[in-house]
């Protein structure tokens, strides 16, 4: 009884700590600009089908997909076995689906299989961060926090599965012991290769198995807790991520209908803009970028497909659009933490643009989309560089020089080159 | 050297006061009109109109930058002054259809002119070229021939990934009878050439290499003799990089407008 009364108070407190992040995460989006994405419904959740749920853009690179997709496929199936774990903790029962039969049987087997992929998929994992040490998983960006989130997430499912099993492979050698509340149900194709490891006693296999079924649950709930921490998000904000995502030609960028205004006002003098909102041209910080924006950056899994393929990255330059989701992420935390001391409102005399991000890096982007065709979960850090150049020239007048004479130039010739107008046709009469 | 064009290029202006319309405005480009190496695409993509006896015209010193390379840089002020005067100019003519040799005019006005009024019916000269081939009017015949030359595409960004056309300039390339090879980055994945993204009018940051220099090693590892191109900045960059690597005794970088008037002696 005692035991049913804390596992239920675990449950509802890891619940309720878990909606109270996630609301201070919602919130955190809601700093950005609206943005209209609910067009075309029926394609949107196409994309997320394709994208998120089957993982269409992950195939590119076969060897961690197959991993990545064990990982997934376990994780989300393993989890019909939490509602076990559920009504069992509530109610003091013990193995309540067993009235399924031979399905029973084949669902634990089949948990079993899928929880050594995991084990096997997250052990690969770590030895390719680790020690194989790829170029993609340990650029200078993934230093620190970011490393170690990767490391605890990856031994925390391995600890999980190991758990499961050795909780099967005691559960299975006390039903043979007929032990009282053990009844007869599972198939174990996994675990009984662990049976020999664990002890004869009934008392200490009865202690493994309560001890593993603890750490499953209690760990599954710290696991949705840690969520809003870590780029893990990504298991959850991967479906209205790719939901939202672009539909547009990706060479399009985003009309910014402030500046038509005046410019229809400058061209027409007859045309009346309607009452400006107020705000500034492009992004200084991150409550100037969009929710989309934002909610990419919440999803980013820094898995860094995005600057494996960026030009500039990869001829030494320092941009690296995986470093601009987590520079978004960190910024956007750091506001969210202001406001959650002071109240909206509140200036810490830092910006998104400067004290995260750097022109050089700004201006090394040849807007090529290759990271926004690389990211497996449709994130377009191309948008916020965009937004961000849009600030520099046109708040603060502070492009390269270069630019500044390419833009002169088109402002007087008509063309970014120094050329006069009326020479234009010229291809066509000289030889 | 470039050819002389023996033909008569007709200006928008000069079609009205004749009261003739064009099917087709062809859109130059900054590039094309004022680049020495892009003129020659120019060129071509008017000897390819007039041989197929397609009826178009130019706008001539009525065109003007499209805006692309100020709304990549930031300055969307400048870039929306830019497309209404250009859209007023297009509207004024009652222009519908639009064919451009370059991927980033034809990106801006495909993508970024309908949200301020101007909605054209426009396509890349490869696609055209690709149309042309499909009715049987272009064959690659009568011209030089092709026949075992090894040549490889390299996908502009605002052609492919920007806007998805992939088939049409390879399309142009499989009449040839040539030995096509696709580098590693292509398509989807393909490796800009380091202009975009107003990239083309300034130094690039520093790094350990220029964009376009590894693009061109990757285009070499291919053996080509020849590497074409649908864009004129990237023509730039990839002319520059077989100039750099000391390769321009053994590999050409083409047009694919070149390459099909070449294909068919015109
Ligand atoms: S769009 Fe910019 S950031 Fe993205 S891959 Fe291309 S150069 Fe890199
Ligand atoms: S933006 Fe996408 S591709 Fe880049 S690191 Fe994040 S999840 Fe990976």
């Amino acid at each position: 009884m005692i035991s049913q009364i804390l596992f239920i108070a675990i449950t509802l407190a890891a619940i309720a700590l878990f909606s109270f992040n996630l609301k201070k995460v919602i919130r955190n989006i809601r700093i950005g600009k609206a943005a209209d994405r609910t067009d075309q419904p029926q394609k949107r959740l196409m994309t997320m089908i394709r994208v998120a749920l089957g993982q269409s853009k992950m195939v590119v690179r076969p060897i961690p997909a197959a991993l990545h997709f064990v990982v997934y496929i376990g994780f989300v199936i393993i989890n019909i076995e939490v509602l076990e774990i559920m009504i069992d903790g509530m109610f003091g029962t013990h193995r309540v689906f067993n009235g399924l039969g031979g399905l029973y049987n084949f669902l634990i087997g089949s948990f079993e299989i899928l929880a050594l992929g995991v084990w096997v998929g997250c052990a690969i994992f770590l030895i390719r961060r680790n020690i194989l040490k790829l170029k993609r998983l340990n650029s200078p960006e993934l230093k620190g926090w970011p490393k170690s989130d990767a490391n605890y997430i990856l031994i925390t499912e391995i600890l999980l599965m190991t758990a499961f099993l050795l909780m099967n492979a005691a559960d299975a050698k006390l039903q043979a012991l007929g032990a009282h509340h053990y009844i007869t149900a599972g198939a174990f194709p996994v675990s009984q290769f662990l049976q020999n490891l664990l002890p004869g006693s009934e008392s200490s296999l009865i202690a493994i198995e309560r001890g593993c079924w603890w750490f499953h649950i209690i760990g599954i709930l710290a696991f949705l807790n840690y969520l809003p921490y870590s780029k893990h998000f990504h298991i959850l904000f991967a479906f209205p991520n790719t939901y939202f995502s672009n539909l547009e030609p990706k060479g399009e960028f985003t009309n910014m209908q402030s500046v038509t205004n005046e410019v229809k006002a400058m061209l027409d003098p007859s045309f009346t803009p309607p009452e400006a909102e107020a705000g500034r041209f492009g992004a200084k910080d991150v409550n100037d970028l969009s929710w989309v924006n934002l909610m990419n950056a919440y999803t980013c899994t820094e898995c860094g497909r995005c600057t494996a393929v960026c030009p500039a990255n990869i001829t030494g330059k320092l941009l690296s659009p995986r470093k601009i989701m987590m520079d978004t992420r960190d910024r956007m935390e750091e506001v969210g933490k202001n406001i959650d001391k002071t109240g909206t409102g509140f200036e810490d005399g830092k910006s998104l643009i400067d004290d995260y991000i750097t022109r050089e890096e700004l201006w090394a982007c040849t807007s090529c989309n290759a990271c926004v065709e690389a990211c497996p979960i449709n994130i377009d850090p191309l948008a916020i560089i965009t937004d961000l150049r849009r600030y520099a020239v046109m708040e603060e007048s502070q492009a390269p020089a270069s630019i500044n004479a390419m833009l002169g130039n088109i402002e007087n010739n008509g063309a970014p080159w120094k050329y006069s107008p009326a020479d234009r046709l010229n291809w066509a009469k000289e030889s | 050297m470039s050819e002389k064009l023996n033909i008569e290029v007709p200006t928008m202006a000069e079609m009205i006061a004749r009261g003739e319309e064009p099917e087709i405005l062809f859109w130059v480009g900054c590039a094309g009109s004022y680049d020495e190496r892009a003129q020659k695409t120019t060129r071509d993509i008017c000897k390819i109109l007039h041989h197929v006896g397609i009826k178009y015209a130019v706008l001539g010193t009525e065109e003007s930058c499209t805006g692309d390379p100020a709304k990549r840089a930031g300055n969307e002020f400048l870039f929306q002054m830019q497309a209404m005067t250009n859209i007023e100019v297009l509207n004024g003519y009652n222009i519908k259809k639009i064919v451009t040799g370059c991927p980033h005019c034809f990106n801006t006005i495909k993508n970024e002119y309908p949200g301020l009024g101007g909605n054209y019916d426009i396509i890349h000269h490869t696609q055209l070229i690709q149309e042309l081939i499909n009715d049987g009017k272009l064959k690659a015949e009568g011209g030089e021939s092709f026949k075992g030359k090894k040549i490889t595409y390299h996908d502009p960004c605002y052609l492919g990934r920007g806007n998805g056309i992939y088939e049409a300039p390879r399309k142009a390339l499989e009449v040839l009878d040539a030995q096509l090879v696709e580098m590693k980055r292509c398509k989807s994945n393909g490796l800009c050439c380091g202009a975009g993204g107003a990239q083309m009018f300034k130094e690039p940051e520093k790094g350990n290499k220029d964009i376009n220099i590894e693009r061109i090693e990757e285009a070499l590892e291919t053996n080509p003799s020849i590497i074409a191109a649908g864009c004129p900045f990237c023509m730039t960059m990839l002319s520059d990089g077989v100039k750099m690597k000391d390769q321009n005794q053994n590999v050409q970088v083409l047009d694919i407008a070149e390459i099909t008037v070449r294909a068919n002696g015109l």
